[in-house]
């Protein structure tokens, strides 16, 4: 990596990256799962759509950092300690509701920040962008529909997805924290301040989980930590079984 | 009237002409599509999990997404083949009900675990492989809706193969190891491929009424033969041993001749005792009853919507 700036793109990627590979991992999880056969489809595409774009930045990562790894070697030869990723996406499915309030949760952020991403002094990453923001709306469109049919649905699909909104409440503020890479290149205009995002994303999930005859939690708490690997212990079962072949028999092709 | 009505089917059935949904149709035809394509359907949903089992461990991102996208088609086949089956007039939730009761069938391939990464490719180039050979014919099969489905599937089917043969080409060449499980994966996955061709022609309790409507088109050992023929010489590519010391071209009947299915084997696992029969069903019972919640919750929804507009 020839210079800080350089260093600062690098780790701003690989967050981005982490975040769509765990994601995509997690969601992959509901293949065969699904409550019927068209949802189970429809999660599959949620999931190789996360999968793609973690191969977009892990690439573009790669590149930036100059030493000739690819993406495979980033995904697969990392620790959890060197996992970058929001807490929020390495959470088990646990349920329906839970795996649908969070990509509701997630998906809303998405949009707002893809949207803003897209018109990044960084070309690369505008266009990376400009393509999954076109993802996240379509995601987006799905988890908002679900989150209305649950929340309104019975009083049993009531109870899980509130339940689901109080344990998933607290992971949310992490998605506006700051990393000092992504600050750093704010005054370039490459990366995006997530702070800006926050008033909105309130706002809309508001008046969204209140349409589903839901509620926002009174107690207000967070965890955080995801970004410095700081990990809840979800994540290393999830990266053992995703990097057991290439872990066994390190420099093969499969 | 009835006679008129089954002279006209007869005639058409003759005449190479599609049965459609409306059509008249004996009430054996119905029964036996019935079984047979929502064996298809359930075959194609279960079919998901060996495949499945090794998505959350492919070994690079780029496998990752081939097979996810692999096994989410699967998912879709058995979609269209469950639309096409409904036409019959029976439900999804009666289908799903006779896969767990067991009265429904899927195909017993499924009933065999997928132990390595080779054995994701051996299933897509073997198992894809010999669905495809069945389902070519299968696209002239005498119920219209079956058939297009048919046609429909055949174009994702062959993408499928190829990508499995493409995985056991890379370990075909890489190193010792690699090439000791593609070889394992072949002998293990070769002979409940052959299987699911059927029991022989002379042993098929459905074949001839379905060959007479021309539901099937052509029988299990004819099928049979074209899938060894066509994969010998791709197992010779690859550079691994053929997994039947009695495979041997036969220059007379222009086949090759190979050596006899363990058929207790195949009834053992037909009728319960594979290694995956319990898990594959257990699966699915339990995703269909995480689910219950749910579709009873979609359900609830749409009818209170329902209610608001009508008032």
């Amino acid at each position: 990596m020839n210079n800080l700036s350089n260093n600062a793109l690098y780790h701003y990627l690989i967050g981005m990256a982490d975040d769509a590979l765990v994601l995509g991992q997690r969601t992959s999880e509901w293949c065969s799962r699904g409550p019927f056969l068209e949802e189970d489809i429809a999660l599959s595409n949620v999931a190789l759509d996360y999968v793609g774009r973690a191969r977009m930045f892990y690439q573009y990562a790669a590149d930036v950092e100059g030493l000739g790894r690819t993406e495979d070697e980033l995904a697969y030869f990392r620790d959890e300690r060197e996992f970058t990723n929001l807490l929020i996406n390495e959470l088990p499915n646990f349920d329906f509701a839970f795996s649908m309030v969070r990509q509701y949760f997630l998906d809303v952020n998405a949009c707002l920040y893809l949207e803003k991403l897209s018109l990044s002094s960084d070309q690369h990453l505008s266009e990376i962008a400009a393509k999954a923001v076109k993802e996240s709306r379509y995601h987006l469109k799905r988890s908002r529909t679900w989150l209305v049919q649950l929340g309104q649905g019975t009083e049993e699909s009531n109870r899980r997805m509130q339940s689901a909104i109080d344990e998933l409440w607290g992971y949310t503020p992490e998605m506006f924290i700051m990393t000092e890479a992504e600050a750093s290149l704010l005054a370039t205009q490459v990366s995006v301040d997530r702070k800006d995002l926050q008033q909105q994303w309130s706002a809309t999930v508001t008046a969204d989980v209140q349409e589903a005859n839901l509620q926002i939690p009174d107690q207000q708490w967070q965890v955080v930590g995801g970004r410095d690997g700081d990990h809840s212990e979800h994540l290393g079962h999830l990266l053992a079984h995703m990097q057991i072949l290439q872990r066994s028999y390190p420099g093969l092709e499969w | 009237m009835s006679d008129s009505e089954q002279a006209v089917f007869d005639r058409r059935i003759e005449a190479e002409q599609k049965i459609e949904p409306k059509d008249w149709m004996p009430a054996d035809y119905r029964k036996n599509l019935i079984r047979q394509m929502s064996q298809h359907a359930h075959s194609e949903v279960i079919g998901m999990q060996p495949e499945g089992n090794w998505i959350s461990r492919a070994p690079s991102l780029k496998r990752k997404m081939v097979l996810l996208a692999k096994v989410q088609d699967e998912g879709g086949h058995g979609l269209y083949l469950y639309s096409a089956t409904e036409t019959l007039n029976v439900t999804r939730d009666e289908m799903n009900e006779a896969l767990h009761s067991g009265k429904a069938k899927y195909a017993s391939i499924f009933n065999y675990p997928a132990l390595s990464w080779a054995d994701v490719g051996a299933i897509g180039w073997l198992v894809d492989g010999a669905a495809i050979v069945n389902q070519i014919s299968l696209q002239g099969t005498s119920y219209g809706p079956y058939s297009r489905a048919m046609i429909r599937i055949c174009k994702e089917e062959s993408f499928h193969q190829r990508q499995g043969y493409e995985i056991m080409v890379v370990l075909a060449k890489g190193t010792a190891m690699q090439k000791a499980m593609a070889q394992d994966a072949l002998n293990r996955i070769w002979w409940p491929s052959l299987m699911m061709f059927g029991p022989h022609d002379s042993e098929s309790a459905h074949s001839g009424r379905s060959m007479q409507w021309k539901i099937k088109r052509r029988t299990n050992d004819d099928l049979r033969q074209s899938f060894i023929d066509q994969t010998v010489p791709q197992i010779k590519f690859l550079g691994l041993e053929l997994p039947d010391p009695d495979i041997k071209w036969n220059e007379q009947r222009g086949h090759y001749d190979s050596g006899e299915i363990d058929w207790d084997e195949f009834k053992r696992v037909i009728s319960g005792d594979g290694p995956c029969n319990r898990d594959r069903l257990r699966h699915h019972k339990k995703a269909d009853g995480d689910g219950q919640w749910v579709r009873d919750a979609l359900h609830a929804y749409h009818s209170k919507k329902d209610a608001v507009s009508a008032a």
